[in-house]
């Protein structure tokens, strides 16, 4: 049964009281999963933004078993846990990673693909907000293309990020684990239902959520929500979801308003028609992609319950 | 049950008795066979534990971090480059204040690159907040795994443990070991309840949480505090250990011929045997030699050094690697142990990259400590052994 919003219970398992921006949508989105998974949790977080706004010693806004080391490491602690879970036959309690895209896309990949390869039982949350946002607004993996960020920055030379977004969700998608989804703030019913199915699924769950950053993609703070709206309307963000190796596409783009998208943000402001056309074109060629692709899957794989 | 075996069987046969329940390890020479023993081990039924095939040594270190954080007894080893890898998630087994034992098999960090025995892999780590042992022989080994996880989980220690041995000398070199029964070891050291607080919904607590200035010194004071208790502990748990098993290893150091010497030569590892032999033939021929095998590192036995050492003319020490430009590691802390003392203090750098570190090599060693205390002045402080371009003295 789909859940509704008015199903999440009141009472927070990711507190208030934390130290986000206003407008964060890492921490709107963090808040919804949260309620989504419940207290039977054990959250694992790497070095990143929300490490430091989950609270300082002595203070903590999760209220549920909290464990936190290095920056690269999140996929190897995860696995760590959901053994030592196993172990003590608490098979009730689910082992949640929570990272940001330069945890993910960058430093973590490899722990991250040795734990998806050995279909660890656990969920893996990445929060793209699209840079290494808590060291101020550096280009990960997971920058899109044109961004400007402080090691990107616009110069008389080179505007913004030359290199375009890596695709951590086709490349867990390659490691043919059971549950692989893309989700965003702006979309609370799909994400919290995305959440509920990872909750119910065994085996590695991976789900990477677009999280607009206020100070890091230059933007009014109240305009959160609706970034992350036109970013899936635009076809900078899709909605996916890959089941047991079968692709499905939850919403479909419109690919139109790519500029109206790019002039909200002062990261974009920069670029001109040419960087605008190219970045459209990317897009273009990855939507045509994933259609081909969730063709292809639904097709090899349907009917298969089984590992693929 | 007495069987001929090198020290990586050794010591995964105690990680089975020792019931650990979480392992994560990745394959290094001259580590490699533990971890397919253990894989033996499950494969076969004889061991009930989850096995975490990790893709690095830093992924190996960062889950049994997670798992004993969980409150889940946890082990792994690496050597050489991984332990460096892993050097970065040393601090945090320590700052959390986890039990995990790790098997360190030594070898030289590149480059140059080998694969041989050297202690610059383990050294450099001695400030993460780990008790490091070092061992002479494959029982050694083999005891220590089981004692390690009995020192590291007392209450008045909750600090990681490696245990150190020479890799090839110890690792590729059989001997006849006595591999402890399962109820003996269950009499020894009984069935793990964690002492600290570990992760559990039920009583939620934040682990390693990122700490504010205002509170971090205290909670570096208090791993130093646990670390000159487990002083204590290493001896108890000793005596705990010869009383059930009837082997002694004599706690933080063990010594021969020392109570009238007149030259020490403090070692660590296998080196040690070497030295059995050399001093044996010294006592025979007059001379007072004598010989202390420096088994604790951290916490280091200062205070029994001073006390072995205080009549001595002249002590040595043996490095298995090197502080550039300063001297080796452990010379530093007989010279930090003996500052008030105005006895020469010899220090000497050898068998790097296992090279082999013979008797000829450690009877010069004494040669040199002989001539020291008759003098009363060394003529060097840092002595190369048996080094091209080098002469001794």
């Amino acid at each position: 049964m789909r859940l509704k919003l008015k199903d999440l219970p009141e009472e927070n398992i990711f507190s208030s009281g934390h130290t986000a921006c206003a407008g964060c949508g890492a921490a709107m989105a963090i808040r919804n999963i949260a309620k989504v998974l419940g207290k039977e949790i054990i959250i694992y977080v790497p070095a990143s933004c929300l490490s430091v706004f989950n609270g300082l010693f002595p203070s903590c806004a999760w209220t549920v078993p909290y464990h936190h080391t290095v920056f690269e490491n999140t996929g190897a602690a995860i696995s760590g846990l959901s053994r030592a879970m196993k172990r003590k036959g608490l098979d009730n309690v689910t082992v949640v990673g929570i990272a940001g895209d330069g945890g993910t896309a960058d430093i973590g990949l490899q722990a991250l693909s040795g734990a998806a390869e050995r279909n660890e039982d656990v969920i893996y949350i990445c929060y793209d907000n699209e840079a290494y946002m808590n060291t101020g607004v550096q280009r990960s993996g997971s920058t899109p293309h044109g961004a400007s960020t402080t090691t990107t920055p616009v110069g008389k030379l080179m505007k913004g990020k030359q290199d375009f977004k890596k695709d951590v969700p086709l490349i867990m998608m390659a490691h043919s684990v059971p549950y692989v989804a893309t989700a965003s703030v702006s979309f609370p019913l799909d994400l919290i239902n995305k959440v509920k199915k990872a909750k119910e699924t065994k085996g590695f769950r991976y789900l990477q959520v677009y999280a607009p950053c206020v100070p890091g993609w230059g933007y009014e703070q109240s305009k959160t929500v609706e970034l992350g709206k036109l970013a899936v309307e635009c076809g900078m963000w899709f909605l996916l979801e890959c089941e047991n190796g079968q692709l499905k596409i939850n919403r479909e783009p419109k690919m139109k308003n790519l500029e109206t998208y790019l002039k909200m943000q002062g990261r974009f402001r920069h670029m001109d028609e040419k960087q605008i056309a190219e970045l459209q074109e990317s897009i273009e060629r990855k939507w045509e992609f994933y259609k081909g692709y969730a063709d292809l899957t639904q097709r090899l794989y349907s009917g298969s319950e089984a590992s693929v | 049950m007495r069987r001929v075996v090198g020290s990586n069987y050794a010591t995964s046969h105690a990680v089975m008795r020792a019931r650990v329940e979480v392992i994560a390890a990745y394959p290094i020479t001259p580590q490699t066979q533990m971890v397919e023993h253990i894989a033996k081990f499950i494969n076969d039924g004889i061991m009930d534990c989850e096995y975490i095939n990790v893709e690095s040594e830093h992924s190996a270190i960062s889950a049994v971090i997670a798992s004993q954080a969980a409150g889940v007894r946890s082990f792994t080893s690496t050597a050489s480059q991984g332990l460096a890898l892993m050097h970065e998630l040393l601090f945090s087994a320590g700052g959390l204040r986890l039990p995990i034992v790790m098997g360190v098999v030594n070898r030289s960090v590149g480059s140059t690159g080998g694969i041989w025995v050297e202690y610059n892999d383990s050294m450099p780590q001695r400030d993460c907040g780990w008790l490091q042992m070092y061992v002479e022989t494959n029982q050694e080994v083999h005891d220590m795994i089981l004692q390690a996880y009995k020192i590291a989980e007392d209450k008045r220690v909750l600090l990681p443990i490696m245990i150190c041995s020479d890799g090839f000398i110890l690792s590729h070199t059989v001997e006849p070991v006595e591999l402890a029964e399962q109820e003996e070891v269950d009499g020894f050291l009984p069935k793990y309840e964690a002492r600290h607080s570990y992760l559990d919904p039920k009583d939620p607590i934040a682990s390693g949480i990122v700490t504010p200035r205002e509170y971090r010194q205290e909670f570096a004071y208090q791993i130093h505090r646990a670390m000159l208790e487990a002083k204590d502990v290493i001896g108890e748990v000793n005596r705990d250990f010869a009383d059930k098993f009837g082997r002694d290893h004599s706690g933080l150091i063990e010594t021969e011929f020392v109570e009238d010497a007149e030259v020490i030569l403090l070692t660590l590892g296998t080196v040690t045997s070497t030295a059995r032999g050399v001093v044996r033939e010294l006592r025979k021929k007059g001379k007072k030699a004598g010989l202390v095998k420096v088994r604790a590192f951290r916490p280091y036995p200062a205070e029994r050094i001073a006390e072995v050492c205080k009549d001595a003319r002249a002590v040595g020490v043996y490095d298995r690697s090197v502080s550039f430009g300063v001297g080796g590691p452990h010379y530093l802390e007989v010279r930090n142990a003996l500052f008030d003392s105005d006895v020469p203090v010899i220090d000497f750098i050898g068998g790097l990259g296992g090279r082999d570190v013979a008797e000829a090599d450690v009877r010069s060693m004494y040669d040199v400590l002989l001539e020291a205390a008759k003098t009363g002045k060394a003529k060097r402080n840092i002595e190369w052994v048996n080094t091209r371009g080098v002469v001794l003295g």
